[in-house]
């Protein structure tokens, strides 16, 4: 049977040479190699749930009086998407399973992408040769970002319309182009035409989907062609990888992972409420929630927002409104810093040669210094997108904890590169495997060790 | 490979059958999502706990070495494909004048490309400068109920609209009832922009001890009392007041439109 079906495609395709190989792929066994795998089965859920919704989902933003067992709200005036997001969770069987399973699986993607990214970041992986893939992997963390938002924004609830409108406010403090730019996206001024669920909608369920899924294959390609790098220990050297073979042992260890990642995945789904869209409303162009919070991901962006300082600049009789800072420099800024950082470090480090052995953070206390800091520029500026929230509990006015984080800004990450440095410099200072060389021991014949470096 | 490891793959495989057949029980019957999600994460976890008792007892434990030889090339093989690349060229580029023309032309494609972008809104052009305000509109509630100057208790507010645009998001419109002989009020009312002059959301907040407007959104925070100017927070520029009068009937209304463009700022805004 298997023979005649490794026959049957070898005479057509000439496959059996490369499934000789790939079959034998040496997968390295460290766990931490594993957080990119949770990204793809989170991406695998959520396009078997995000199928089910789409098929239950009316994007349309057309005025429509809702009836259904939803009683709070029936007979509200609203738009369709709002009230098929309503009958999709209180009507349709399994449905509010299906959506809240879709939310945590989105919120685990990105979350699962930024863990991995700074795995690769902290461990060096990033270098020569693997420059590209850390590009594609920067591109995909937009993506799914880009992604996050559009469907945050699809149920056209009271929170999704003010995500929106702040979005096109920093689409608006774009210079030059700005107002043409949110009048074509929106189809007009805000509060948006009609157009706008469905483009959302098209985004949302085809072209940034579509992206990311080409993006994936194309991290893949470029992870089988190069292989795995791995850390350092005995027979690993910079020419080879030394792991698990791909099948059947690494495959079972992932495929357990995968099932893993969804039973999470359901369980969260339906036990911890998420995004209950029918307690905010539908969304009115003059009415607001407090305290208002996005996604997590979203957070260190509405932080920005928050603490920024209020200065629009006035040049020739035109305007860069104050969000413009926040909301476009900086993400720019800092995009452009993780997409070049490859390069950076290699006009700092002067290493062109290809490395297939990683660091451990101690080992490059610079490196893991920038890293640190730039975690800790993202953790206030999130903390400070929920300072709302942070005000109502702890009873401090909210304009004092948003200064609170402005001196936050250039506090945490100063404070963590310095403490990062000086961890990470006296790990090394202690020595390790291989600051300290490899030994062998021999017993003597005093019973004792003879310690014996080997070069 | 003891049969008690055997027995318990097989214990968790059983487990996910259960769960299987727990969820298609629950569906039909239309069970909560609570019995539904909770019966199909134990088929997961059946299949979990069976993967990894398939990978720890079962399969064994081989480690395989690969090495790192299909990349770089050969120098020869390096050299041959440059010396392609520069040879394609060169034919490509036997006629300068040619390939120039060719830019030319594909830019002009390019170009044409972008147009039907416009397709997708209308132009900007003075849209974002005016509202439906109009000189002698009146004020109406959310319900369309006309706002007279006797609507509010001092110290609260109400959103309003023009007469005939209610629910317009440029045009929603705070009132407020200041207590007597503060700020430059008519007959104790003021009426701002409800639009965050920041990033929009609308400035839904009134802390009627300090007479201020605050965003819910960013926390910008705008004194009524002295023209609607920012007391802190991000945002760049006062709300716009909208200038009123009381008719001879008692109505409230307009004497004209926002002076200046409500809203988040916008390049063109001067």
């Amino acid at each position: 049977m298997t023979r005649q079906f490794v026959d049957w495609l070898d005479d057509r395709l000439g496959t059996a040479h490369f499934m000789k190989h790939a079959l034998r792929k040496a997968f390295p066994d460290h766990w931490s190699f594993m957080l990119g795998e949770i990204n793809l089965y989170c991406f695998l859920v959520l396009l078997a749930t995000g199928t089910f919704l789409a098929f239950n989902f009316d994007p349309a933003l057309t005025k429509v009086v809702y009836h259904g067992p939803y009683r709070l709200l029936d007979g509200v005036t609203m738009s369709s998407a709002y009230a098929s997001a309503l009958h999709l969770s209180f009507a349709v069987n399994a449905g509010l399973l299906i959506r809240q399973i879709h939310h945590w699986a989105a919120l685990l993607f990105v979350a699962g992408i930024t863990i991995h990214m700074g795995r690769v970041f902290f461990t060096g992986a990033f270098r020569n040769p693997r420059e590209l893939n850390w590009i594609v992997g920067v591109v995909l963390f937009l993506l799914a970002m880009g992604e996050g938002f559009t469907g945050y924004s699809l149920p056209d609830d009271l929170l999704s319309g003010i995500g929106l409108r702040i979005a096109d406010s920093v689409m608006l403090s774009i210079p030059v182009i700005g107002t043409w730019a949110s009048f074509l996206l929106l189809g007009g001024a805000f509060p948006y035409s009609d157009q706008v669920g469905p483009r959302l909608f098209s985004a949302h369920v085809f072209l940034l989907p579509a992206a990311i899924a080409g993006a994936i294959g194309l991290h893949l390609a470029i992870l089988w062609r190069q292989k795995h790098s791995q850390f350092r220990g005995p027979n690993r050297t910079e020419h080879n990888v030394v792991g698990s073979p791909l099948f059947p042992n690494y495959a079972a260890k992932s495929l357990a992972l995968g099932v893993a990642t969804a039973a999470v995945l359901v369980a969260l789904g339906a036990f911890v409420q998420i995004n209950p869209i029918w307690l905010f409303g539908p969304y009115n162009a003059y009415q607001a929630a407090s305290p208002a919070q996005p996604d997590w991901y979203v957070g260190w962006l509405d932080g920005a927002l928050r603490i920024s300082f209020p200065w629009a600049l006035h040049i020739f009789g035109h305007t860069i409104p104050s969000p413009f800072f926040p909301g476009v420099l900086l993400p720019g800024v800092l995009f452009g810093f993780l997409i070049l950082w490859p390069f950076i470090e290699r006009a700092i480090t002067k290493d062109r040669q290809p490395h297939q052995l990683l660091d451990r953070p101690r080992d490059k206390p610079w490196r893991t210094a920038v890293g640190v800091a730039m975690f800790m520029l993202a953790l206030d500026l999130t903390l400070a997108g929920s300072g709302d929230v942070q005000a109502r509990y702890l009873h401090i006015a909210v304009n004092v904890i948003n200064v609170v984080y402005r001196w936050g800004f250039v506090v945490a990450p100063s404070l963590g590169f310095v403490i990062a440095y000086a961890l990470a410099n006296e790990l090394r200072k202690r020595g390790g495997v291989h600051e300290a060389g490899r030994v062998r021991l021999r017993r003597n014949d005093r019973g004792g060790f003879d310690e014996e470096t080997i070069p | 490979m003891s049969g008690k490891r055997v027995r318990a793959i097989a214990a968790f495989l059983i487990v996910a059958i259960l769960g299987s057949v727990g969820f298609m029980v629950a569906y039909i019957m239309h069970a909560s999502i609570q019995l539904e999600g909770l019966a199909l994460a134990i088929a997961l976890v059946g299949f979990v706990c069976a993967a990894l008792g398939w990978s720890s007892w079962i399969i064994g434990r081989d480690q395989v070495v690969d090495h790192i030889n299909e990349y770089p090339s050969d120098s020869a093989d390096r050299s041959a494909a440059t010396g392609e690349l520069q040879q394609a060229e060169r034919e490509v580029s036997r006629n300068g004048a040619l390939l120039k023309v060719l830019y030319v032309a594909l830019g002009a494609f390019g170009l044409a490309a972008i147009f039907p972008f416009r397709s997708w809104g209308p132009a900007p052009g003075k849209t974002l400068f005016k509202t439906k305000w109009k000189p002698g509109s009146r004020m109406v509630r959310e319900n369309g109920e006309i706002v007279t100057k006797d609507a509010l208790n001092v110290d609260s507010t109400v959103t309003v609209f023009p007469e005939g645009a209610v629910g317009d998001a440029a045009s929603q419109t705070v009132l407020i009832r200041l207590p007597d002989g503060m700020g430059a009020s008519i007959d104790g009312y003021v009426a701002y922009s409800k639009v965050c002059t920041h990033a929009g959301c609308p400035v839904a907040l009134y802390r009627a001890k300090e007479h201020e407007l605050m965003c819910p959104c960013h926390q910008s925070i705008f004194d009524v009392v002295h023209g609607g100017k920012v007391l802190s927070g991000p945002a760049d520029h006062a709300l716009p007041q909208l200038p009123i009068e009381v008719d001879p009937q008692g109505y409230l209304r307009a004497t004209g439109d926002y002076p200046v463009p409500i809203g988040p700022g916008f390049w063109e805004r001067g």
